[in-house]
């Protein structure tokens, strides 16, 4: 809708423009899914790499990996308690992975150099469809995480302490999803289109300080994404003390 | 899309992100001086109260981002754009 010049140097501001693919009734973003599998094999190398021989004294990559787990292991129990966390650690881990590596691989891999028809390869995050899809997932997680844990007595939680709440907890069901998907998405392509708006004004340097913040924050997303979906877990596992 | 429209739409992101960005301002300002006076009435917190303030800021930021999709949506995406 408004093109800019065609002659930026490394990122081309192109939003709305995708590689449509399609799949029987839907049009699917081809890019961010080439991309997504990229990130995924990316993350699956590195494990696989760091787990083939393990050794009492960690060294290498077996001592990142080993250095993540323990990170992400301090999240789940900080947010979800010391006697759930542990069914959960996985699904932390993944999310908090995938859209790391994704923000990051959307910031540092030089793109560019792969040519689509249309549409630019990027992070996946950048997307809303993935994000939507992420914060779904988490928003069926929590639900599956308190019916699996207690039953119908989940749905006591809606109406504590008070049923003048019920509305507010309903309705939060649907702001959660919402906040979440809107802020990665909105993050990671503002990082972008600010990097891409800079590069346009002044394409040597300047840009420079603008991509480390965005580098920063893009990183600072993925934590709060999986400390979110921890927390929203760890809400709807816990046991009130009656 | 006619003028009127594609002018009402560039108009509203302005406001969008601009209004958008003066609670969370404040609200970041009070957030950081609150840390920077717990900094320096107990400087050996200064890693906790670090980790804690970069979580909530970027939380404060998310509402900017907010009014910033809002602008995007009617920049890219409008959908009055007819």
């Amino acid at each position: 809708m408004f093109p800019l010049p065609p002659f930026l140097p490394l990122a081309e501001l192109e939003v709305g423009k995708h590689l449509y693919w399609q799949i029987g009734d839907f049009q699917i973003h081809g890019q961010v899914f080439i991309s997504s599998w990229l990130v995924i094999a990316a993350l699956l190398a590195v494990v696989v790499a760091g787990t083939r021989k393990l050794e009492r004294d960690p060294r290498g990559t077996q001592n990142l990996l080993e250095f993540l787990w323990e990170y992400i292991r301090n999240i789940a129990r900080d947010y979800i308690g010391e006697k759930a966390y542990r069914d959960w650690l996985p699904f932390i881990g993944t999310l908090f992975l995938f859209i790391f590596v994704s923000n990051w691989g959307g910031a540092l891999v030089p793109w560019k150099l792969i040519q689509l028809p249309s549409g630019e390869l990027g992070a996946p995050t950048a997307d809303i469809n993935t994000t939507i899809a992420l914060a779904l997932l988490v928003s069926l997680a929590y639900f599956y995480a308190g019916l699996s844990r207690k039953g119908f007595r989940y749905f006591e939680y809606y109406v504590e302490p008070t049923p003048i709440m019920l509305p507010f907890k309903i309705v939060e069901d649907f702001t959660k999803p919402l906040s979440l998907s809107f802020r990665l998405f909105g993050n990671i392509l503002a990082d972008e289109l600010v990097v891409a708006v800079l590069a346009f004004l002044v394409p040597l340097i300047v840009p420079l300080p603008v991509m480390f913040l965005g580098l920063f924050t893009s990183a600072i997303q993925a934590l709060i994404f999986a400390t979110l979906a921890a927390y929203y877990i760890g809400e709807a596992v816990h046991e009130e003390a009656h | 899309m006619d003028s009127i429209t594609s002018a009402a739409s560039v108009v509203a992101a302005g406001l969008a992100v601009g209004l958008g960005s003066i609670g969370p301002g404040i609200g970041q300002g009070t957030a950081s001086g609150g840390a920077v006076e717990g900094i320096a009435r107990q400087p050996e917190a200064e890693g906790k109260i670090r980790g804690t303030l970069l979580l909530s800021l970027a939380f404060m930021e998310s509402l900017t981002i907010y009014g910033l999709v809002v602008a995007l949506v009617l920049l890219f995406a409008n959908p009055f754009a007819g």
